[in-house]
């Protein structure tokens, strides 16, 4: 690998020379949402300026440029996940519209009572609550597999939850809350082994690792744009197309019809079927700007380099007694989840956030994770590929200061 | 480090975080009321003894941040032998305080509670510190089990 360039991307982060209480600011919040590149700024500036107009609608001249801009960052996202057709990416609010809409299209019209989905014991709430909401509507039950004290998936307890019942795996890629990356090839051989379809959840795992959703196999996969270095507001849906054709439709309105009469309506085909009413358009253009962006540094490298600031940090980290790492699995993103010994994490992060570092501290949408460990809330620096060597410093150093003066 | 902290975190927190007052089961109290923040996962009890509209006794246990901690610690100390209008009194006191609608603090009144004036500039910390308050007023109306700061 050559040299990651660094101080290049760094400089193409506006946000990264703000001043927090004046001090530099140092951010470590990343797994709640990435900081944007002056790409994306651009891209949604110059959409705004030039070439905004509503799509898929009229003949006019800005409407065709507009259309064209989404449809190629539709194209953007397809090449970006390796996915078979641009009929398989549905654009929604967010990771997690993408999985109400599972919930709702394909898992209420088909699940019955009795019938049953697997989750983790470390999913995000949004991959939880659609379910039961799911759950009480049809009668279905919810099963959760075990982990580890590590956080890591117990495989084999996973494995024996699946069976003629089983309707759903929903899994997550990447831990938020404790950083573990699931064997999720494993997980989807296994399910499919027994003809059960697979959704993971991949809004933590898309910034860090190379995503290919053919090689993974998976039937669907969903992310966030704001996670990617892109604008809030927009997620994208990756669904196997037979699975995608037999849904029906999520939200009804415009822009997902064929033929509307008052006695019945055709739905358009895919993906459009999915995306009811005016979507984000700057916003999905957005995206495919991150997508250059992060494409041109390279998946791989950003990985790399993020592995190594990790294991940098968790090495620091170690150092310091009282502090307790949450999550150490062998195979993690870059997340680093602590408690320490008499200190709140709400009074670490008040701490941290004075000498310009801002950490999360809480549960982090993953209440369960919480109570499995006995904790009301962790503190959480979650790493990026604008992240340095030299921010960590500040962070121990941050952390060995307020243990000082806490006493 | 931390000088621009001074204001929230006073001495006078870190000692009620590190001994917390009145930091115990009460068995003959006549008044108990969870509360919880699920924001941070702060968790307390609070406990009264209240004779003749008159709070004998307070005490607390749980767990949560120094603010909180602090906050509940220094509540129980203070309205020990209050009146049940004059804790209310208080109460309102405090909320004022910590939410910023009074500029001017009535020192006399709040006495040591100054002391979690600061967080009145950190939105995202007031309801560690009003946590114990808002489980006071439920065990003053004697309404509900338990509160909960949403």
């Amino acid at each position: 690998m050559t040299t990651f360039p660094i101080e290049k991307i760094r400089a193409d982060f506006p946000i990264l020379g703000e001043k927090i209480r004046n001090k530099p600011l140092v951010y470590l919040d990343n797994a709640a949402s990435c900081q944007k590149p002056q790409a994306v700024i651009d891209s949604i500036v110059h959409t705004y300026s030039h070439e905004y107009a509503n799509i898929h609608r009229g003949v006019h001249t800005l409407s065709v440029k507009a259309t064209d801009k989404f449809e190629g960052a539709r194209e953007k996202v397809r090449a970006f996940i390796n996915a078979a057709s641009t009929k398989e990416i549905v654009f929604v609010r967010g990771a997690t519209e993408a999985i109400n809409l599972v919930a709702q299209s394909y898992g209420r019209p088909q699940f019955k009572a009795g019938d049953e989905i697997v989750i983790s014991a470390m999913e995000h709430h949004a991959n939880i609550v659609p379910w039961q909401m799911l759950c009480q509507q049809t009668g279905t039950v919810l099963k959760v597999a075990p982990m580890s004290r590590q956080g890591e998936l117990l495989f084999d307890e996973f494995e024996q939850l699946l069976n003629g019942k089983t309707k759903l795996v929903a899994i997550t890629h990447m831990s938020n809350a404790l950083g573990t990356i699931n064997p999720v090839e494993k997980i989807v051989a296994a399910a499919h082994a027994k003809n059960i379809p697979v959704l993971l959840d991949g809004a933590q795992a898309i910034p860090h690792m190379s995503v290919d959703v053919q090689a993974l196999g998976c039937d669907f996969y969903v992310f966030s744009s704001h996670k990617l270095y892109g604008p809030s507001g927009v997620g994208v849906l990756y669904g196997k197309q037979a699975l995608l054709e037999a849904m029906p439709p999520y939200q009804g309105g415009g822009d997902m019809i064929r033929k509307v009469t008052f006695a019945e309506t055709e739905y358009a085909g895919l993906p459009q079927k999915f995306e009811a009413g005016t979507p984000a358009i700057a916003e999905i253009i957005g995206l495919g700007a991150a997508i250059d962006y992060v494409t041109a540094i390279g998946m791989e490298n950003i990985a790399a380099y993020e592995a190594a600031l990790l294991e940098y940090a968790t090495e620091q980290a170690q150092q310091i007694k009282g502090l307790n790492i949450i999550g150490q699995a062998a195979h993690k993103g870059g997340i680093l989840s602590f408690t320490l010994d008499r200190i709140h994490p709400h009074d670490i992060g008040t701490m941290l956030d004075s000498l310009g570092i801002a950490i999360r501290a809480g549960h982090h949408c993953a209440m369960p994770v919480m109570d499995f460990y006995g904790v009301p809330a962790t503190a959480r620096a979650s790493f990026a590929m604008y992240n340095t060597r030299e921010e960590i410093d500040v962070l121990m150093q941050g952390i060995k200061s307020l243990i000082e003066v806490f006493g | 480090m931390f000088e621009d902290l001074r204001d929230l975190y006073q001495e006078v927190i870190f000692d009620h975080n590190r001994n917390p007052r009145n930091f115990r089961v009460m068995e003959n109290a006549n008044r108990q009321v969870e509360g919880f923040n699920p924001l941070c996962g702060d968790r307390l009890t609070l406990y009264l003894k209240i004779d003749d509209h008159v709070i004998s006794d307070a005490s607390f246990q749980g767990s949560g941040c120094a603010i909180s901690t602090a906050s509940v610690s220094l509540m129980t100390e203070i309205v020990k032998g209050k009146t049940e209008a004059e804790a209310d009194a208080l109460f309102k006191q405090f909320h004022e305080m910590t939410t910023g609608k009074s500029e001017e603090i009535n020192l006399e009144a709040i006495g040591k509670l100054a002391v979690l004036a600061g967080v009145r500039e950190y939105p995202a910390r007031v309801k560690c510190a009003t946590l114990a308050w808002h489980t006071l007023d439920a065990a003053l109306k004697n309404e509900a089990q338990s509160i909960s700061t949403e």
